[in-house]
């Protein structure tokens, strides 16, 4: 089971490394860590996506708002939730692959970003499915190197914000 | 004012009367300044024993203990004491002095990164930055120490820090976290349930943990227990918050525990759960108590519940405002079949120990030790066998029974005595150790001479690390391997070295006498306790 745990901490130095550490500590998985800054500065926004049992899941936001930099825990399911993830890859092409690449680009609305004479820089922002699926269409190109942000995800919106 | 002189103001806005360290260059300005202040300080032998010491004051006092110790290796050889009282939920202030603030992450003489160290095993940490941080982060610190789930909160301080003037000194009244509200009184909703099960309830039972004792709800508990006649077993932290001699008290649970109090859990059809981890030693299969019963669990801390096992029934909050809500409900229960066949299980599932009759038996010396004590004394178990025999036979009374629980921090004994006896000067304060544990602080010696602390010391003797030992016989069919301490100081010499009274105990008929003799006279003494080198727990 996935969950995806949205985690308002103090913006100080120190607190990511605490929170990471709770979870090495426990055992918990982290499947992806985002940390930005909110509209407040003083707040920082984690967005932490993790997996387990119901129990373990449960812990995980029992053991976080025990914390003392955490000032909220918002736990929410993937469907309940906008969630987005941002890549960027750098594949190797020539005149024979060129096209593919540029139709895959097209289907999956994915953008050049970057090129040189031999290798080109996509950028993709989809939910991680897609993205894991554009990965998979490319897999016959040769892939030189890739760096995704991991999941940063908000609840759905609602009239009656609770 | 300099951030030393803030901080021994603060400490003294916060009441402390003293504290355990020792010092090193980078904590000099704040020993410094103790000078100028009525806090008296206690220099301890090794740092592990300053936290220790610390502890065994808080939970006498039911204040927060404070220890002070020096950077680098001095700040590391306290963490074994923050551990050991993170694992109990011990409420202590931990200050570190650290290398000049330009200088942190260069690896410096005697740098060490201590709160990220500490981390796992403290509540809350700082490092200061600034000295006009001081007040703050003092205020803050104790009421963290000291409130919802109670524990060590570390304050690093660089040497420059100490030494910065600050603008002006102002100690906050209050204390406002965005992020720290421990819930205190229980959900009415909740209490509500509790009491409507334990009327329907045919065969409940409370086990208590050290959290009531840590709440300062033990008589609470005794009242309800009587009131609503619900037997109580313990914890091994719970051991004191019922009278041993109390009718409805049927011992300890857990693997080292009394037989009847396991009964008592596994026949029960509720069980509540106040102030108890669930953990291992304590609830071997914790299946065995959600299944086919109502588990409450009552505890201040939300992420203990649930944990190790699934209850039935939640309830977050202090026990003392628990218990103290459940009483004003009014209901009928009836389970005086339940307390009968306690009572039977009592009478006849003795715990049977065939007792070498050439040495002391264990057993039979804590239960003549504890049954001579004064009423209100306080008994601090080391870690060993000794341990599990003071578990088990130690009569409490009014007094206090403490215990590394959690940790097992073998050695914790004698500071924490000492620390309690500093706390309570009017109490007796025995520590019962074994010769392993013993050699692990009888440093502290000197400072309980240096200080004047009279502590009475007891150090069963059997020339072995004989919980291990005693593991290895059973799990390696007596291959045993580092087990044995033959090369250990003779305790008479050991006694005069440091100018302490000494007895040895060697002779069964002998006992009385000198346990009489031990315990007269309001002054430290150690005694030797002779036992037989093979006696088991088991």
């Amino acid at each position: 089971m996935k969950k995806i745990y949205s985690v308002l901490v103090e913006n100080r130095s120190g607190v990511l490394c605490k929170v990471a550490g709770l979870f090495s500590r426990r055992a918990f998985n982290i499947d992806s860590l985002v940390v930005g800054e909110t509209d407040d500065p003083t707040v920082s926004c984690m967005t932490i996506v993790s997996s387990g049992d119901l129990h373990t899941l449960e812990q995980i936001e029992k053991q976080l708002n025990k914390k003392l930099d955490i000032i909220k825990v918002k736990t929410f399911e993937e469907q309940a939730s906008v969630s987005r993830e941002l890549m960027l890859v750098k594949v190797k092409y020539n005149r024979g692959n060129r096209r593919d690449i540029m139709e895959i680009c097209g289907i999956l609305k994915a953008q050049v970003v970057d090129m040189s004479k031999t290798q080109m820089m996509i950028q993709m922002c989809d939910v991680p499915e897609r993205i894991q699926l554009f990965l998979k269409m490319l897999q016959t190109i040769s892939i030189v190197e890739v760096a995704r942000t991991g999941t940063v995800a908000l609840p759905k919106c609602h009239d009656q914000e609770g | 004012m300099n951030g030393a002189q803030a901080m021994v103001k603060c400490l003294e806005k916060e009441g402390v009367e003293m504290i355990f360290g020792y010092p090193g260059v980078a904590i000099c300005p704040f020993y410094d300044s103790i000078l100028e202040s009525g806090i008296r300080p206690i220099l301890i032998r090794t740092e592990q024993n300053a936290a220790h010491a610390a502890s065994g004051l808080a939970r006498v006092t039911q204040k927060v203990g404070v220890c002070a110790v020096t950077s680098g290796p001095g700040a590391t050889n306290l963490i074994t004491g923050i551990a050991t009282a993170f694992a109990d939920s011990i409420p202590l202030v931990c200050i570190t002095g650290q290398v000049n603030s330009e200088l942190i992450g260069s690896d410096v003489f005697q740098e060490a990164d201590i709160t990220g160290a500490a981390e796992s095993f403290v509540k809350y940490s700082y490092l200061v930055k600034n000295a006009d941080d001081i007040p703050r982060i003092f205020k803050e610190a104790f009421y963290i120490a000291n409130t919802g789930r109670k524990g060590p909160v570390l304050i690093d301080v660089p040497a420059d820090v100490q030494n910065a003037e600050l603008k002006k000194f102002e100690y906050p009244k209050t204390v406002s976290l965005r992020t720290y509200k421990p819930t205190v009184k229980g959900h009415a909703v909740q209490i509500k349930k509790v009491m409507a099960e334990l009327e329907k309830a045919k065969r409940p039972v409370i086990c208590a943990g050290g959290g009531v004792l840590l709440s300062d709800a033990q008589e609470m508990l005794r009242e309800f227990s009587h009131k609503y006649r619900v037997p109580v077993v313990t914890t091994m932290m719970g051991i004191g918050t019922m009278r041993t001699e109390d009718g409805m008290y049927f011992g300890m649970v857990g693997n080292n525990g009394a037989p009847c109090a396991n009964r008592a859990m596994n026949e029960a059809d509720m069980v509540i759960m106040v102030g108890a981890r669930v953990a291992d030693r304590a609830v071997n299969q914790p299946e065995i108590i959600t299944k086919d019963k109502v588990l409450v669990h009552m505890d201040v801390d939300p992420a203990e519940i649930g944990k190790n096992a699934g209850p039935t029934i939640p309830l977050v909050g202090d026990a003392k405002h628990i218990f103290e809500d459940m009483m004003k409900q009014e209901i009928t229960c009836d389970h005086e079949l339940w307390v009968q066949t306690l009572f039977e299980y009592r009478q006849t599932m003795k715990e049977k120990r065939a007792a070498d009759p050439a040495f002391i038996d264990p057993a039979g010396f804590v239960r003549t030790l504890s049954d001579k004590m004064e009423k209100n004394a306080i008994y601090v178990a080391d870690v060993g066998q000794n341990q599990i025999w003071s578990c088990r036979n130690c009569i409490v009374r009014d007094g206090s029974f403490l215990t590394s629980g959690g940790m097992g921090t073998m050695g914790y004994s004698i500071p924490a005595a000492m620390g309690a006896k500093l706390g309570q000067p009017d109490r007796q304060a025995i520590a019962v150790c074994g010769d392993g544990s013993f050699q692990m602080s009888m440093m502290e010696l000197a400072t309980m001479r240096q200080h004047g602390v009279p502590v009475k010391i007891v150090v069963m003797s059997n020339g072995y690390l004989g919980m291990v030992r005693e593991f290895q016989q059973n799990a390696y069919q007596g291959r045993y391997c580092v087990v044995d301490l033959s090369g250990s100081p003779d305790l008479s010499k050991i006694a005069e070295a440091y100018g302490v009274r000494f007895l040895h105990l060697s002779d069964p008929d002998k006992m009385e006498e000198t346990i009489d003799s031990f315990l007269q006279n309001d002054d430290s003494v150690l005694m030797e306790c002779v036992i037989n080198p093979m006696d088991t727990v088991k």
